[in-house]
């Protein structure tokens, strides 16, 4: 059996809520960052760090850590709330994000206690994981690797260079997550390069896939638990998310992949949060 | 005199490395055999990894390895693994500061017969401009030992080219090696002749010719082109006031740019370059195309004449 730590999902979907609201507000405070990609992954970071992974916040660097590397590095706002919730720094910092000397640089950046490695240009962080993971197997390391990636991300060719070696190598304590939210920055991916058949495509380069529902607490955490039962296979979890999940106005719209809410915007949505009751 | 390529040299002194430094591995884009990574293959088969012809995958997973606490020596062409993946050099590499030694072959026209894709000229211009990353041209096979050994030691992004075609061995054993160091091969008072690679053996014949004519020559190697050696740049402007440069390399950017950027900011002196102007190369063997892109010691002499000429007093 392998991690059978009992969870309250009610008290994990009033923290997705509560992330959510956090996110808003310092890309309000910030005047600019991603909110479309840094709300549909709120759900899958909770799963990650309530759930699944082995870490310890006050020691970010203990050498047995499940590793996280964050390749859509422009879901800052969501990795930066996620990380100071579970500990590794400050909450007060969180209203530095973006601002000139802050660690709390606008990509993913190393300095910042749990993160693993700079991104924010795409299509970087599946080699880098490959890297990580191939060095613990030849080390005799058992923690685990996993890599969020975005579905625009996976346009780039860089993601399928690392996806043929992944599966040639038979990584199989690697795990990617797709956010897969179907739009991108100037719209819909099948409409700009279409990913379908995806989970073939991850199948065919010798991957375990599994798709889920990527905002449903239950089916994230099985299929994380899934992860655990593979050999011989990196494995795939294609999450289907919403853009801008939890805020009516911003999901599913590509505008808000890049752009941060105003005053104005940001009361509406906080009212949204408030007043729902997923 | 002994031509054997800086590959060779390369090639071999990894393996006496990978022996006693078990933290060493190497990757390749399918080119281990060109490039001379594979000597370390046949060695240490369970620490190389050939990643295909995919050099974007190549670079992220040396920084990924680079992170478990490995050295990793990303090899391959340069033309492939400077241009291709420069985003991951630039970002996976420098940005992250990793361990990486990135060490690519067929540099310069004398790549030879397989022509301009795979002839690499602008290699040290994309690499010098990376913040983090240091910039070696070892000057023949014995050079590039000493210089896989100290790249080793120095812990940071590193870059360094090697050659395809044999150069002259025109260094001691005992001759040092030291990052960011130039060495001066040959003293002389009235010009002198700054190379890189293989351009230092034609820097010296140049200056055989020179002495003919009562010009006496000071040769420097310099091996390091980032960090460059100002000291030296400097020193030779003070004492001779005319300068050359000479690589086997676009004019825009590489080294003669860069003693360009320490003489216009320190001591401005004459200076000429010798360098590919501004041209694709092509097929040919490598003496065909160094004559043919004016990378001789003949036009070396011509340039050394000109300098002088325009030095004041």
């Amino acid at each position: 059996m392998v991690n059978s730590k009992t969870v309250d999902i009610d008290a994990l979907k009033v923290k997705a809520r509560q992330f959510r609201r956090e996110i808003l507000e310092i890309l309000h405070a910030a005047g600019s960052g991603h909110p479309g990609g840094s709300l549909s992954a709120v759900e899958i970071l909770i799963s990650l760090y309530e759930y699944k992974m082995n870490y310890r916040p006050q020691e970010p660097q203990w050498e047995e850590r499940d590793r996280l590397i964050i390749s859509k590095g422009h879901a800052t706002a969501g990795i930066y709330v996620v990380l100071a919730n579970y500990g590794y720094f400050p909450k007060e910092e969180l209203k530095n994000y973006r601002k000139f000397g802050s660690m709390l640089q606008g990509h993913a950046y190393k300095q910042v206690p749990g993160i693993e490695f700079s991104t924010g240009s795409l299509g970087h962080g599946l080699a880098v994981a490959n890297g990580i993971a191939l060095g613990a197997k030849m080390l005799g390391k058992n923690f685990k690797v996993y890599c969020l990636l975005g579905d625009g991300e996976i346009q780039e060719g860089s993601i399928w260079e690392a996806a043929m070696s992944a599966g040639h190598r038979k990584l199989d304590n690697l795990c990617a997550i797709v956010d897969y939210n179907k739009v991108q920055e100037n719209g819909p991916t099948n409409e700009i390069k279409n990913l379908e058949p995806l989970s073939e495509k991850w199948k065919s380069f010798g991957w375990q896939t599994t798709e889920v529902i990527g905002h449903n607490f239950g089916v994230l955490m099985r299929a994380l638990d899934e992860f655990e039962r593979i050999k011989d296979k990196p494995y795939v979890i294609i999450a289907h998310t919403i853009k801008g999940k939890g805020v009516s106005f911003m999901e599913g719209e590509a505008k808000w992949h890049g752009k941060a809410p105003n005053a104005e915007q940001l009361q509406q949505a906080l009212q949204e949060l408030d007043n729902s009751d997923k | 005199m002994e031509l054997i390529p800086t590959r060779d040299g390369f090639g071999k002194e990894l393996v006496e490395l990978g022996k006693v430094n078990d933290k060493i591995v190497v990757l390749s884009g399918d080119l281990e055999d060109a490039t001379r990574a594979e000597y370390f293959k046949h060695e240490f088969p369970d620490r190389f990894f050939n990643l295909g012809i995919s050099e974007q995958d190549l670079v992220g997973t040396a920084a990924g390895l680079s992170l478990m606490g490995f050295i990793p020596f990303a090899t391959s062409f340069a033309v492939f693994l400077t241009n291709r993946a420069y985003d991951m050099l630039r970002l996976d590499i420098c940005y992250n500061k990793c361990n990486v030694k990135v060490v690519c072959s067929h540099t310069g026209v004398t790549v030879g017969e397989d022509g301009a894709s795979a002839q690499c000229l602008e290699d040290l211009a994309l690499m010098r401009v990376l913040p983090e990353m240091i910039v070696i041209c070892p000057v023949d096979a014995l050079e590039a030992r000493k210089a896989t050994r100290a790249i080793t030691e120095y812990v940071g992004p590193t870059y360094m080219r090697t050659s395809r075609a044999p150069f002259p061995v025109i260094t001691k054993e005992e001759d040092p090696f030291v990052i960011g160091q130039a060495n001066i091969m040959r003293e002389g008072k009235d010009v002198t002749l700054i190379g890189c690679g293989i351009l230092v053996s034609e820097c010296l014949q140049a200056a055989e010719i020179l002495k003919k004519e009562g010009i006496e020559v000071r040769v420097v190697n310099m091996h390091t082109i980032k960090p460059i050696d100002v000291k030296m740049i400097l020193d030779s402007a003070k004492k001779t006031g005319a300068i050359v440069s000479a690589e086997e390399h676009q004019v825009h950017g590489g080294l003669g740019s860069a003693i360009a950027e320490v003489l216009a900011k320190n001591y401005p002196i004459p200076l000429e370059m010798i360098a590919v102007q501004d041209t694709f190369g092509e097929t040919g063997n490598p003496q065909q195309l160094l004559e043919k892109y004016g990378l001789k010691d003949k036009n070396i002499v011509e340039a050394a004449r000109k300098v002088i000429k325009r030095k004041k007093g």
